[in-house]
């Protein structure tokens, strides 16, 4: 057990590494670099460019530079922004910060709803609580969410006027003060996750609730609900364990069009900005913290979906 | 006698409603009644309905089912008119069922102890405190061994004969008045059906149950029924006493059925049972067995027959039950029977000293201890070789390592130690992946369910065209030309090219299977189990058809089952495995006739043949082990007739007894 666990965790790291290696080659093979980029609306010379790359120590081996990167980022140091003021982990600090708020609304609403929808659809299977849920989710999926986003704006702020629907809070302000300004993309974003892990669940319901041990729990004369709750559901929500971790990640790093609609400071949109103000130390830094979160929140996926499920946790605890 | 009986089905019909509207019947006017203390087998093939009525005596339907006639009544109780409340209060206490599958039937979930207590808790008078004892005691009377460490285990740390057990226990718990058994041993091994239905057995003499007994296999419903109720296409055919229905069958149908079993005591091949039964939902106009009733006449295609009692107490729906004695019987002789002159003494396969070990290498334990070279391998010292156009039977329990020996051959699985040796001379390459085209032509493999091993997306066409592009190169009209002939061949017609596997039924998907293998002209066929899957009327069949293949091409089969019979029924050489390592091999009447190893000796007793009057001899225990013994003979733990210390420590030596029996153990030839 100790050691799939360390075995993992291994593993994990590795991958980071890797991840980070091949982001900042990546940035390296780019044509220009920060400096031509700085310097660029000035019609830089030879000469400001030279003093430039030496300012900013770019003349040194690139795998130098990287194991100064890589230390500085294992250590929470991520270097400057390309302005060479800016401390980019003050910058990504908050950032990261505001799409953690966000992440955790969303997912305080959307996770619970999505468990509970895909409960009674599955349960309900072709009736009309099913109907009805299943076709909103489809709506949920395939309106592309830029769509949703501005019809809840429009019906909200706009017609209702009862919530902001535009976020005006600086990206530095504290937490509390994003409300009630999250409240709308927050809706919008439990909206589509939701519907993802509804479907999931719903399969996933269906097909444990036609199994033989249900069906054995039933002529053994178990009632109804406590069918449902101690025979099928354990082993009926598993799968959603994984579908979570991944929508977790997804909200960290992957949610820009929702962050420009509503002119959210998050990660994905600071992604953006800096990649068409080709400030690539802050696009490394991004691109690092989003792949850790990747591997964090899949590992915890992994090893809670061991540990709650008896086969494999048996499986592990006897090696 | 009470007059009313304890369990009465009336009339019942069950059907669904198909998606054009139509009412399908799966049950149609059936009748049946059990008293108390009083066990009912009933028979029938996968489809004839017989588990649907098993749940419908506790008022339970499959999703799309529903009754639409007749009545259930237990105890007096009518089933069908209760709410669903009070079915739950019936089912599992007054009214219990073991499932066909218990290894699915447990709740993967939680542990063995919180299933049982959860019974407890619903159908039983005991104060919570009193749980845990009632438990142990419910684990111990089914013959669970060590059942204080069992009530924390989960189902899938159980073997399938626990499993089987823990549901027996389970559907106990409630202290049922009548058990409903859905096929309750199927899957399971030899010796331990037999236990498990000689507990059967007690149980329901113990305690004066009402047993609903629904099986396939007329040897186990020979061993635990009073009564018979044979089913067809939704309707029963036949009732009667157990002896008049297994030894004496007054329905065509139950006739073809019991001749359709491999028996131990025959050397004949069992008789095919031509034809399938009915769809649900197919119009049938006469007797619907009358396509298939070498019997039927103009009669029994127009007119539908009503059950008639006969003097003798039978219940029958049959025009013609008094002219069974006359119904033509064409058993046909088993090839090797007429073949034995031309049989070859070249060698189609030698397996040399083969050790086969799923452990993998751990390299740090190796290098701490090289000496002890790890723990005993799965599969060791076989060495059997295999003569051209013979069938080699294997035979033995699961875990006897007669499916890894198969794996071996086709390369799924590289032996540790040994070689296998193609024609006595050219060792085969070990994985399958590193050999020759012509050597993977050679060989080819059936598996025993055609549902896994042929691809659900591919036409009857695109699965026979792989070995023949494959192999031969062929295209175009050639192959169209190949692919008929091969149907052909295995009695299927031209129409079924363009059929995907699940518009086949069970018998003609294992018959594509046996098209593909042989469309590669192999010298081996390695059969897993290919009949296993099936109901004992296709079985046959299929069995007839390979025998048939096998007298025109000469092909060599090494043929795995844990079907005793069916092995004698299509063998000419039987080697006996136990924990992989060879315990017996000779010709097949050899093997199953005295001297016997003591470990064929225990399998053999625990065969259950379709007759009341043969009772099964239960010498060993059905214990599983799980890994052989580092060191001697590998059935020590459990043989009956161990000689001592000597069993321990060494390997049994091979005795030589006649031309090609060989026994392995310590006991002198003239004593086994």
């Amino acid at each position: 057990m100790l050691s799939l666990l360390f075995r993992r965790i291994l593993l994990g790291l590795v991958t980071v590494c890797i991840v980070s290696l091949i982001i900042f080659a990546g940035v390296e093979i780019l044509p220009g670099d920060a400096c031509t980029q700085y310097l660029g609306e000035y019609q830089a010379d030879d000469e400001l460019l030279t003093q430039c790359r030496k300012d900013l120590d770019l003349n040194r081996p690139a795998f130098d530079r990287f194991a100064e990167w890589a230390g500085g980022a294992v250590t929470g140091n991520l270097g400057l922004a390309v302005d060479g003021k800016t401390k980019i982990s003050t910058i990504v600090g908050d950032r990261l910060q505001n799409s953690l708020l966000l992440a955790f609304c969303a997912m305080s609403v959307g996770v619970p709803l999505a468990l509970l929808l895909g409960v009674i659809t599955g349960l309900w299977r072709d009736r009309l609580p099913d109907l009805i849920a299943s076709t909103l989710a489809i709506f949920a999926m395939t309106i592309p969410e830029f769509v949703s986003a501005t019809l809840l704006i429009l019906v909200f702020s706009i017609w209702l006027g009862w919530l902001p629907g535009i976020v005006l809070t600086s990206a530095s302000a504290p937490a509390a003060e994003f409300f009630p300004e999250i409240l709308l993309p927050m809706i919008v974003l439990s909206l589509v996750m939701c519907a993802h892990i509804m479907r999931m669940v719903r399969s996933s319901v269906i097909e444990v609730m036609a199994s033989d041990y249900v069906q054995m729990a039933t002529l053994k004369g178990v009632p109804y609900w406590p069918t449902v709750f101690r025979h099928a559901l354990p082993s009926a929500l598993l799968p959603a364990i994984n579908v979570v971790a991944l929508t977790i990640a997804w909200l960290l790093g992957g949610v820009v069009v929702i962050e420009v609609v509503f002119n959210y400071p998050g990660l994905g949109r600071l992604m953006i900005d800096s990649i068409s103000d080709r400030d690539l130390p802050v696009v490394q830094s991004i691109a690092l913290i989003v792949a850790s979160v990747y591997v964090c929140v899949n590992l915890a996926a992994d090893l809670l979906t061991m540990l709650a499920n008896p086969k494999l946790r048996t499986m592990y605890m006897r090696k | 006698m009470t007059t009313q009986p304890f369990i009465s089905i009336n009339g019942l019909s069950v059907g669904y409603t198909s998606r054009a509207g139509k009412i399908i019947r799966v049950l149609r006017n059936v009748s049946l009644e059990i008293s108390r203390g009083e066990s009912v087998g009933l028979v029938g093939e996968s489809g004839s309905g017989k588990s649907t009525l098993a749940l419908a005596a506790m008022g339970y339907f499959k999703r799309g089912l529903r009754p639409l006639c007749g009545d259930v009544h237990f105890d007096s109780v009518d089933i069908l008119a209760l709410d669903r409340d009070e079915l739950q209060a019936i089912r599992g206490g007054q009214l219990a069922l073991i499932p066909q599958n218990s290894g699915q039937s447990l709740t993967p979930t939680m542990r063995i102890g919180q299933q049982l207590t959860e019974a407890l808790r619903l159908h039983s008078n005991l104060e919570s405190g009193q749980f845990s004892d009632r438990v142990v005691e419910l684990l111990t009377q089914v013959r669970l061994p060590d059942p204080a460490k069992l009530v924390s285990r989960y189902p899938h740390e159980l073997s399938g004969g626990q499993q089987q057990r823990v549901a027996i226990a389970m559907a106990l718990a409630g202290e049922p008045d009548a058990l409903l058994l859905d096929e309750p041993t199927t899957g399971l091994d030899v010796t331990t059906q037999a236990h498990i239905l000689e507990l059967l057995r007690d149980l329901a003499r113990d305690r004066n149950m009402a047993m609903l007994y629904v099986s396939h296999d007329l040897g186990a419903i020979s061993r635990v029924c009073d009564r018979v109720v044979v089913m067809y296409a939704g309707e029963v055919v036949l009732t009667g006493s157990a002896r008049q229905v297994l030894l004496a069958p007054r329905h065509p149908y139950a006739h073809g059925l019991l001749n359709s079993i491999p028996r131990l005591d025959q050397t004949r091949m069992p008789i095919a049972l031509d034809g399938r039964p009915p769809m649900p939902g197919e119009a049938i106009t006469g007797c619907a067995f009358a396509d298939r009733c070498a019997l039927a006449d103009n009669k029994c295609l127009t007119e539908a027959p009503e059950m008639v009692g006969l003097s003798t107490g039978e219940l029958v729906r049959c025009f013609k039950s008094d002219m069974i004695d006359r119904m033509p019987v064409s058993s046909r002789q088993p090839s090797r029977l007429n073949r034995s002159d031309d049989k070859t003494d070249d060698t189609a396969l030698g397996l040399r000293d083969v050790a086969i070990s799923y452990a993998k290498d751990n390299w740090l334990q190796t290098f701490l201890s090289p000496a002890d070279g790890g723990p005993p391998a799965t599969v060791d010292n076989i060495r059997i070789s295999i003569n051209k156009g013979e069938t080699l039977g294997l035979v033995g329990e699961s875990g006897s390592g007669k499916s890894t020996i198969l794996k071996a051959i086709a390369g799924l699985i590289s032996p540790k130690r040994g070689h296998i040796m193609l024609h006595d001379q050219t060792p085969l390459t070990p994985r399958v992946e590193d050999r020759p085209a012509v050597n993977l032509r050679q060989i080819q493999m059936i598996f025993q369910n055609p549902d896994d091993s042929l691809n659900p997306r591919h036409t009857v066409a695109q699965i026979l065209a792989q070995p023949l592009q494959l192999y031969f190169g062929l295209s175009g009209d050639a192959l169209h030309q190949a692919s008929v002939s091969m149907l052909e061949r295995v009695r299927l017609g031209a129409h079924y090219l363009d059929r995907l596997p699940s518009q086949l039924s069970g018998g003609e998907k294992q018959r594509i299977a046996i098209a593909r293998a042989f469309a590669a002209e192999p010298e081996i066929v390695l059969c897993d189990e290919v009949t296993s899957a099936l109901d004992v009327s296709v079985q046959a069949a299929v069995l007839d058809l390979l025998d048939e293949l096998k007298t025109q091409q000469g092909t060599t089969y090494i043929f795995v089952s844990h079907d005793l019979a069916v092995v004698k029924a299509i063998s000419d050489r039987v080697a006996v495995l136990y924990q992989g390592r060879l315990c017996e091999i000779g010709p097949a009447e050899a093997v199953y006739t005295a001297p016997f190893h003591p470990y064929t000796d225990v399998l053999l007793g625990a065969v259950l043949e379709p007759d009341p009057d043969v009772a099964p001899k239960l010498i060993a225990d059905d214990v599983v082990e799980l890994s052989p013994p580092a060191r001697g003979c590998p059935f020590q733990r459990r043989c009956s007739r161990k000689l001592g210390a000597i069993c321990d420590s060494e390997m049994p030596p091979a005795r030589q007894l006649r031309a090609g029996h060989v026994i392995n153990c310590h006991i002198p030839a003239d004593e086994l």
